[in-house]
């Protein structure tokens, strides 16, 4: 299967003493857009931490390329082409809008991502770039996330809880940008609450419910019913 | 005449402390950490200052060369090897540790140099001076020095807010998870911001050494003077510790006229008076 | 008996018990050593219960009121000093002077802790450490008490404390005993008064205590000033039993403060029983190495490094992570009635155990 980019095999990741991962497994082709939906607590933001390295597990239980990564730091994964657009934005308040791009492209990677490429997707980004990243509105704030995520020109992008504190708006015009982004040949995770945006933006979704993956399946081909039976737990 | 004389040279000696602090400050902001060994390692640079110029016989001034260099890789060793397996969130395994490192630090240099003063002389220059109109009289080391000292706190500030290196610790000092996530190998910036603060460590260390004498047991007295001169100046404010040493040095040779027994204690007497009526300092950063 | 208990509130344990039973036989021996020891022996015991004390009282500091001080040579030599100073001008006598040092520490250390408790964390240690600097530089320009250089203990004021050697020698010795007692006494009363849980409880998680409506500031104030006024009475005794004095000596950061530390972080800082298997274990290495000089301090300063790095309870959070062992009952632990269910899970895991970590 040469054309797996991301494969996670029976992970089971721990907060402390308390487990939040029960044996996940899923498998992302490359170019492919997959949505990882489920409640609260229900494990995403853990499954992104592991991928992401910022929690550390076996090294088999994540390939990416082919290659065991679960037990690399962050920025190791950073530098083979994963990255993440975080939960809450969390652009550094002490950089301006333009030090958090360049500070997202430091690693160096080749690719259609650059300081005027992000601008051309964001303008308003451009006549702020001078401006404190505190200073911006929501929006803005996630634009700047985004885009610090696009400078490491990344193979793999996540996307965790974009659309959480957002006006429905500000979410909509996210949204429709996703497609351009995703369309240079990504592979993307989306993570979501919003089941809708999350289906309708994806080739694929899983479903996660205390800690386990619930469903999984073609976005197109899963019903209503099977995605709040997963999604709840209920029936 | 004997006042302005007082004055002027407290100036110039706040400069000194100014590069004492500049270095507590720079860790402090980038990985909250209080180094207790500070001024042992400045005073570990004067040392290694003194077997450099000895060996080689050249100017101690020009040793900061091989000085600057050599103290920063014991800092990025240092931070790498003990300092990083101590930050989180309780405060006592840093300040233990770097406790620890100061008794070792003084210890050590006693026993390979003994208790003796020592003292580097940076020949001619030493007792060249300019007069100045109204009988006024600068030494051009102590000139020299002080320019260094605003030289090396500019250098520092641009370091800080114009370069990638200064991108890389703010945003680590910011959200060190985040910081990981963009390529940022935290142990590694920590490393460089403690290297980097140990090579103004140095410059220190070699300005002291060629300044007055010293022993193994200068260390403390030098952090403390640091400290002062960060509190004093506003936590986080590069330029303030920078007024924060010279109203630290003003004070201490305001003292020294009155009587020779109150120069420390007038210096410690007006940080406290600051502590009191400005806890924040007088220039604390704003976006604090 | 219909109206019986759900459950009780233990705080002592068959060890604590033991313990309590053998600490009282070894106090009485310890008390009769006059009879059987040397005097070389008896210096050196004295020393140690000195130790004994400024190390509880840093712990208590540090480990449970979370104010790591590196400047308590402050009220030591405040301490010295005040004793030479009471007995010399005033003429008290030197065994009621102790007492009064401790009142006069308590006093100085008020306006010392409203301007130092401005500073946070790491840099309220070095501010305490400006402050011991700036008692030594004023006792320094006391004349009247031999300035930089000091001086000593008239010998007139020595004779008053007893009037043979050896009677001195063991009235000293039993004030040492005294002190180190009372401290441990005062610092375990302390701990298991509301106002010690209160202190645990703002250790553990000072803005959840803070929601709970704990002074937090008032707490660690109190501790503060209580730690001083011992400390400057351990110092009062420290000079007394030196009968010479210097601000070199009186403030000297590596004597009692730097070795402090280094008892209690070996022995296991924030338990009652890491300062003294630390000053034990201390003496012992001082014993054995002091002929090294300044080698064996870099000794110290390399193994209190690796403790803080590799077991940063000591030597006894090491010991009671294995065994569950609690020889000062400090901490409660609740006990449910053995038919409310298999006994051996109310043990040591229920006790509210105030060295266990989550690993």
């Amino acid at each position: 299967m040469p054309d797996t980019i991301l494969e996670i095999n029976g992970l089971d990741s721990f907060y402390g003493d308390f487990q939040a991962l029960y044996g996940v497994s899923m498998r992302i082709e490359k170019g492919e857009v997959i949505a990882v939906i489920g409640a609260n607590g229900a494990g995403k933001t853990t499954l992104m931490r592991s991928v992401t390295g910022l929690l550390q597990n076996k090294p088999e239980m994540i390939h990416y390329g082919g290659k065991p990564i679960g037990n690399l730091r962050a920025d190791q994964i950073a530098a083979v082409g994963i990255a993440m657009v975080p939960e809450g934005r969390q652009l550094f308040p002490s950089l301006s809008v333009e030090e958090n791009l360049v500070i997202g492209g430091q690693i160096k990677r080749t690719g259609p991502w650059s300081l005027s490429s992000v601008y051309e997707l964001f303008p308003v980004l451009k006549e702020r770039r001078n401006q404190a990243s505190t200073s911006l509105s929501g929006g803005q704030q996630q634009m700047v996330a985004i885009g610090r995520a696009l400078m490491a020109n990344p193979d793999l992008l996540l996307f965790d809880e974009i659309s959480l504190g957002l006006a429905p708006i500000i979410i909509k015009t996210i949204y429709d940008a996703l497609p351009g982004i995703i369309g240079s040949g990504m592979s993307a995770v989306v993570v979501e609450q919003d089941i809708v945006k999350a289906v309708a933006v994806s080739d694929r979704v899983y479903c996660l419910q205390e800690g386990r993956v619930s469903l999984e399946g073609r976005s197109g081909d899963v019903s209503r019913d099977a995605i709040s039976k997963a999604y709840f737990g209920i029936g | 005449m004997d006042w302005v004389n007082a004055i002027v040279q407290g100036i110039l000696l706040g400069g000194l402390y100014a590069l004492f602090a500049a270095g507590l400050s720079l860790i402090f902001g980038v990985m909250r950490l209080v180094n207790i060994a500070h001024g042992d390692l400045i005073v570990l640079a004067a040392f290694l200052g003194l077997t450099v110029t000895t060996t080689l016989g050249i100017n101690p001034l020009f040793a900061i060369v091989i000085v600057a260099p050599l103290m920063g890789l014991i800092g990025y060793g240092l931070q790498r090897v003990v300092l990083n397996r101590t930050l989180g969130d309780d405060i006592l395994p840093p300040l233990l540790v770097t406790f620890g490192l100061s008794v070792i630090i003084q210890n050590g240099l006693l026993e390979i140099y003994s208790a003796d003063p020592q003292k580097m002389s940076a020949g001619a220059i030493e007792t060249a001076s300019l007069n100045l109109p109204g009988g006024l009289n600068i030494g051009v080391l102590p000139l020299l020095m002080f320019i260094t000292a605003v030289a090396v706190i500019g250098s520092l500030q641009w370091i800080f807010y114009r370069s990638a290196w200064g991108r890389a610790f703010r945003a680590t000092s910011d959200n060190q998870d985040i910081a990981q996530l963009m390529g940022l190998n935290k142990s590694h910036v920590f490393g460089l911001a403690m290297a980097l603060a140990l090579v103004v460590v140095a410059i220190a260390g070699i300005f002291l050494g060629v300044r007055t004498s010293f022993d193994p047991s200068a260390g403390p007295g030098r952090l403390i003077f640091g400290f002062e001169a960060v509190i004093i100046g506003g936590l986080g404010n590069l330029w303030g510790t920078l007024i924060g040493g010279i109203i630290l040095g003003i004070c201490q040779n305001i003292g020294a006229q009155i009587n020779p027994g109150w120069q420390l204690l007038a210096g410690h007497l007006a940080f406290l008076v600051i502590l009191a009526v400005r806890p924040r300092g007088l220039f604390p950063r704003i976006d604090g | 008996m219909s109206a019986a208990p759900k459950h009780t509130v233990a705080r002592f344990s068959p060890a604590s018990r033991a313990a309590f039973v053998i600490a009282l036989l070894l106090l009485i021996g310890l008390a009769l050593a006059p009879w059987w020891a040397g005097r070389a022996d008896m210096r050196l015991m004295s020393e140690l219960f000195l130790y004994l004390a400024l190390a509880c009282l840093w712990n208590l500091l540090a480990g449970y009121a979370g104010l790591v001080s590196v400047g308590q040579q402050a009220f030591v030599g405040f301490g010295g000093y005040c004793l030479f100073a009471a007995t010399i001008f005033l003429g008290v006598p030197p065994l009621l002077a102790v007492p009064a040092v401790g009142v006069a520490g308590v006093l100085i250390a008020i306006p010392v802790a409203f301007l130092i408790f401005r500073l946070r964390g790491a840099y309220f240690a070095i501010g305490t450490w400006v402050i011991a600097e700036v008692f030594r530089l004023t006792a320094a320009q006391v004349s009247a008490l031999g300035g930089g250089s000091g001086t000593s203990l008239p010998v007139t004021v020595v004779k008053s404390i007893a009037a043979s050697r050896s009677m001195r020698e063991a009235a000293t010795y039993w004030m040492a005993l005294g002190i180190a007692v009372a401290v441990l006494v005062v610092v375990c009363l302390l701990l298991r008064s509301r106002r010690g849980l209160a202190l645990t409880a703002i250790r553990d998680n000072e803005l959840a205590s803070q929601s709970l409506g704990i002074d937090i500031w008032r707490a660690k104030f109190f501790v503060y000033v209580i730690t001083a006024g011992l400390t400057a009475a351990v110092g009062a005794l420290i000079f007394l039993q030196k009968l010479r004095i210097s601000p070199d000596a009186a403030f000297s950061v590596n004597d009692w403060t730097a070795f402090v530390i280094f008892i209690v972080v070996i022995g296991g800082i924030g338990t009652i029983e890491g300062p003294i298997i630390g000053t034990i274990v201390f003496f012992l290495l001082r014993e054995t190495l002091a002929d090294l000089g300044s080698l064996y301090l870099m000794i110290l300063g390399f193994v209190a490094i690796i403790i803080m790095l590799r077991a940063p309870k000591g030597i006894w959070g090491y010991v009671r992570e294995r065994t569950g062992l609690d020889l000062f009952a400090l901490s409660r632990r609740v006990v449910l009635p053995s038919n409310m269910g298999p006994t051996d899970t109310n043990g040591p895991s229920k006790e509210t155990d105030r060295g266990s970590q989550t690993t």
